[in-house]
């Protein structure tokens, strides 16, 4: 058990120590900094995710086993060939084709090239609910909270900015886009702020309520869904198209989707790094989560400090829904749904809970996520993959000591663990 | 500060209630007879007449019940009034939750009358759907228990019940129904102690170990399911465990066809019912098991063996859920589909919850809960103008409503979350 025993909480970011050069044994000592380093496992526990999953797709391949009857020698050729288009179709789904790319660039056709890039722009796509699913738990951990709900808030968000995107009409684009996406924002903040405020006045335990406003939010999407913000013309629940003057607009014409929402996510991630590092708040929400009994003596609110976590942690919940919905598919059907709320608690994990180790980390699942689809068409490897890599690179950053068997790592030189997951504040807060 | 020490200690009289939540309750009793008055009654004329049917259309025939709406109503509310003014007076102390549970009977009978008004409800059918329903829920919440009861938070319960629905799946296609079943309970076994060595060993979070095996087990059965179930259909048809009637008890008029002649599961739910109930209150295993949940220090200092404990109770609780992951697929549909389990795991948390980390309060809840269920799918055909979807939200409000401390008082084991050290 981590003793808080410090008042201020620890710097930003365990970023790399700086390395000890112009040693005589300068080689062991840069080894034995990065063997300790937690960035080294880091790193270490996303490539053995990323083999985790390759292997579960040599095992999964019914050739694999018929080669291995035929001869030893064609089996590992299969089993090569099997983790080849694996990674190469992750690879090309989600950068795009390098030879593609030469071929377009060479053709200087404006059209060409924006298809051959498309896929890269996808993956940034793909990434932008991550970054801000992935800040909202991240948030919420730094104050000590585990927002588990991030799906509902979601969802939430996406109600909310749909019921802004078509019904409210004749605004110019420069206001209703952004308005639909606060409304979205907001939305997900009342998802977010009833947890938080029933666990500050009562102590109802933040992750059971959370889980409860999911599966409210599921219900209640699946009602809106099917009346109130159903498409009359439609048979199956699915909102009308929002209006073009809430669109996110896109920067390059079909089939690039990208649009302007991951740069709102980027700036999102700027300003939940000032709040959090910058600002007498931030002091306070990341005081009162390290900390809450020092917090209390110094004068800081908990009860304010946690409603106002877990509703911004939900505004940003609510703006990764509310951006998909107006910058991607411009409507809501029941099947939105998508595990972005799941993946986030991993995303903020992955990150330290710090802003850019965050946006770096919603990066990597987007990515895997694009590619992952064009494994789906190419390899016959069913897109869930990713789901099983991301549950063991969660994993692995969660329990680093399964890492560190592994590679026989040295222990770090102090036991830090993760103050900010342990259960500091549990017994405290009634 | 080390939160082992640092936990409060409760000390918990029987039968004590404070006054304030005397009041309280008093006030919630009120408002559910002035519900069942301004609701129901006055929107019944006299003349109505509420018809229930009380065979679910089994072979015993019970004569339907037929009684007129209004003055019905009006009884339920008087008695619930009455009940009310008693506790704001009086009070009923030790027996504050029985009431509770008795009045929010008679609200779902007085909702049913009043529904059913001028027209016929199968009452027995709904009900018998309500056990059906109750079973994965009910065992759901049982695997928690036996987890938390002994420190381990487990959130991992839908996972473990995905999991195990697919793994009796193909079990049960390759050969048969039995293998099946103990292939799944093996499977829950298996994730019970994947969340003991993440939460014990490495010291993970426990909220995080429980999200691993959630996310972990949706990807790896869909991706199998997607991969190979598609292709090959015959390892998607198990079959299903047929209905056993009891023979003797499923005669009983009414109660018979509703609680025993059902499959094996519904009778596992009351076998582990009452194992579990004796198991951890009246025997020094539970003693122990539960010691390692409240005051893991203490139970070592008297030569408990903490982790081991914790290690036993989260293996023997993934088993159980492993058995309600079989349900899914060898005690209902009899085939598997990708997350068929839909978020039933965390209702089974919910009613883990609602029963106040309890076997008996376990199945109460998961009933209940699972009337709920059922009754969303009669409320079209009641022609009731209540949106079905929001009967479903029901056991979710619920659950936050209870947690936040204003109508009953949960008491979770005290140092459930915390890896425990030696020092």
């Amino acid at each position: 058990m981590t003793d808080n025993k410090e008042m201020t909480p620890p710097p930003a970011d365990n970023s790399v120590k700086p390395e000890k050069a112009a040693k005589p044994n300068a080689l062991n000592i840069f080894l034995e900094e990065v063997s300790r380093n937690s960035l080294t496992v880091t790193i270490l526990a996303i490539l053995t995710g990323l083999l985790l999953g390759g292997l579960v797709a040599v095992l999964t391949t019914e050739t694999v086993y018929s080669s291995f009857r035929t001869s030893f020698g064609l089996g590992f050729r299969e089993v090569f060939r099997v983790f080849g288009i694996t990674y190469s179709a992750l690879f090309t789904g989600s950068f795009g084709q390098p030879d593609v790319i030469r071929a377009a660039i060479a053709s200087r056709d404006w059209q060409q090239i924006n298809t051959a890039l498309s896929p890269f722009f996808e993956s940034l796509v793909q990434s932008t609910p991550y970054i801000l699913a992935g800040l909202a738990v991240a948030l919420g951990f730094r104050v000590g909270l585990f927002n588990i709900g991030a799906e509902g808030q979601i969802f939430v968000g996406a109600l909310a900015a749909v019921w802004a995107g078509t019904r409210i009409h004749g605004l110019p684009p420069i206001i209703h886009a952004p308005l639909a996406l606060l409304v979205g924002g907001l939305g997900g903040a009342i998802w977010g702020f009833i947890p938080g405020w029933l666990k500050a006045k009562t102590g109802a335990h933040e992750v059971i309520n959370t889980i409860m406003m999911n599966y409210i939010a599921f219900r209640l999407s699946e009602y809106l869904l099917t009346g109130f913000l159903k498409d009359p013309t439609k048979a199956h629940p699915i909102s009308a198209t929002v209006d073009t003057a809430a669109w996110l607009p896109r920067l390059f014409p079909n089939p690039n989707r990208f649009h302007v929402g991951f740069f709102i996510a980027l700036i999102m991630a700027y300003l939940v790094y000032l709040l959090l590092f910058k600002t007498t708040l931030g002091f306070q929400l990341r005081t009162v989560g390290l900390n809450p009994n020092a917090a209390r003596y110094a004068g800081m609110s908990i009860v304010k400090n946690t409603v106002l976590a877990m509703a911004l942690s939900g505004l940003l919940a609510g703006l990764a829904g509310a951006n998909e919905v107006l910058g991607v598919n411009r409507n809501l059907g029941v099947a939105f749904s998508s595990g972005y709320g799941f993946d986030s608690i991993a995303l903020a994990l992955l990150g330290n809970s710090h802003p850019l180790g965050v946006v770096l980390a919603s990066l990597l699942f987007g990515f895997l996520r694009n590619g992952a689809l064009r494994m789906q068409l190419q390899a016959g490897i069913p897109i869930d993959i990713i789901s099983i890599m991301q549950a063991a690179i969660l994993a692995f950053i969660a329990a680093p000591g399964i890492i560190r068997t592994i590679y026989r790592l040295k222990e770090p030189k102090e036991e830090s663990g993760s103050p900010l997951l342990t259960a500091a504040r549990k017994g405290q807060a009634q | 500060m080390t939160t082992t020490t640092a936990a409060p200690i409760r000390v918990k009289e029987a039968g004590y209630v404070s006054p304030r939540r005397q009041r309280v309750m008093g006030i919630v009793f009120l408002a559910l007879a002035t519900m069942i008055w301004a609701f129901f009654s006055r929107t019944t004329t006299g003349q109505m007449v509420t018809t229930f049917v009380m065979s679910p259309g089994g072979a015993v025939a019970t004569p339907d019940l037929v009684f007129k709406t209004l003055p019905f109503l009006n009884v339920l509310a008087t008695i619930s009034a009455v009940i009310g003014a008693y506790q704001l007076v009086r009070g009923f102390h030790g027996r504050t939750n029985t009431m509770l549970g008795i009045l929010a009977g008679f609200f779902v009978i007085a909702f049913l009358a009043w529904g059913a008004a001028d027209k016929s409800l199968n009452l027995a059918g709904l009900l018998k759907v309500a056990v059906v329903r109750a079973v994965p829920l009910t065992l759901g919440a049982l695997s928690g228990i036996l987890c938390e009861r002994s420190g381990i938070i487990n959130i991992g319960i839908e996972g473990m019940l995905l999991a195990a629905a697919f793994t009796s799946t193909v079990a049960a296609s390759l050969s048969n129904l039995w293998v099946g079943l103990i292939v799944a309970i093996l499977t829950g076994a298996l994730f019970g102690w994947v969340l003991a060595v993440f939460s014990i060993r490495y010291k993970v979070n426990q909220i995080i170990s429980g999200t691993v095996i959630n996310i972990f087990a949706t990807g790896m059965t869909s991706f199998l399911s997607a991969k190979f179930l598609q292709k090959y259909q015959n390892l998607n048809s198990p079959g299903q465990f047929p209905t056993w009637e009891i023979p003797g008890l499923s005669k009983i008029p009414f109660f018979g066809p509703i609680l025993f002649s059902h499959n094996l599961f519904v009778y596992g739910v009351f076998i582990l019912l009452i194992v579990l109930t004796i198991a951890l209150f009246h025997t020094k295993w539970g003693l122990r098991l539960r010691s390692a949940g409240e005051h893991p220090k203490a139970a070592d200092t008297l030569g408990i063996n903490v982790n081991r404990t914790r290690y036993m109770a989260t293996i023997l609780g993934g088993m159980i859920a492993g058995f309600g992951g079989a349900y899914f697929t060898l005690g209902s549909v009899g085939r598997f589909d990708e997350v068929m389990t839909a978020g039933r795991g965390f209702i089974g948390l919910a009613a883990m919850i609602f029963g106040n980390w309890m076997p008996t309060g376990a199945l109460g809840a998961g009933l209940l809960f699972g009337l709920a269920d059922s009754l969303a799918g009669k409320l079209t055909i009641l022609r009731i103008p209540i949106p079905p979807k929001f009967l479903e939200m029901a056991p979710y409000i619920v659950t936050m409503i209870v947690l936040a401390g204003v109508v009953g008082h949960t008491s979770p084991p005290a140092a459930e979350g915390t890896p425990y050290e030696k020092e």
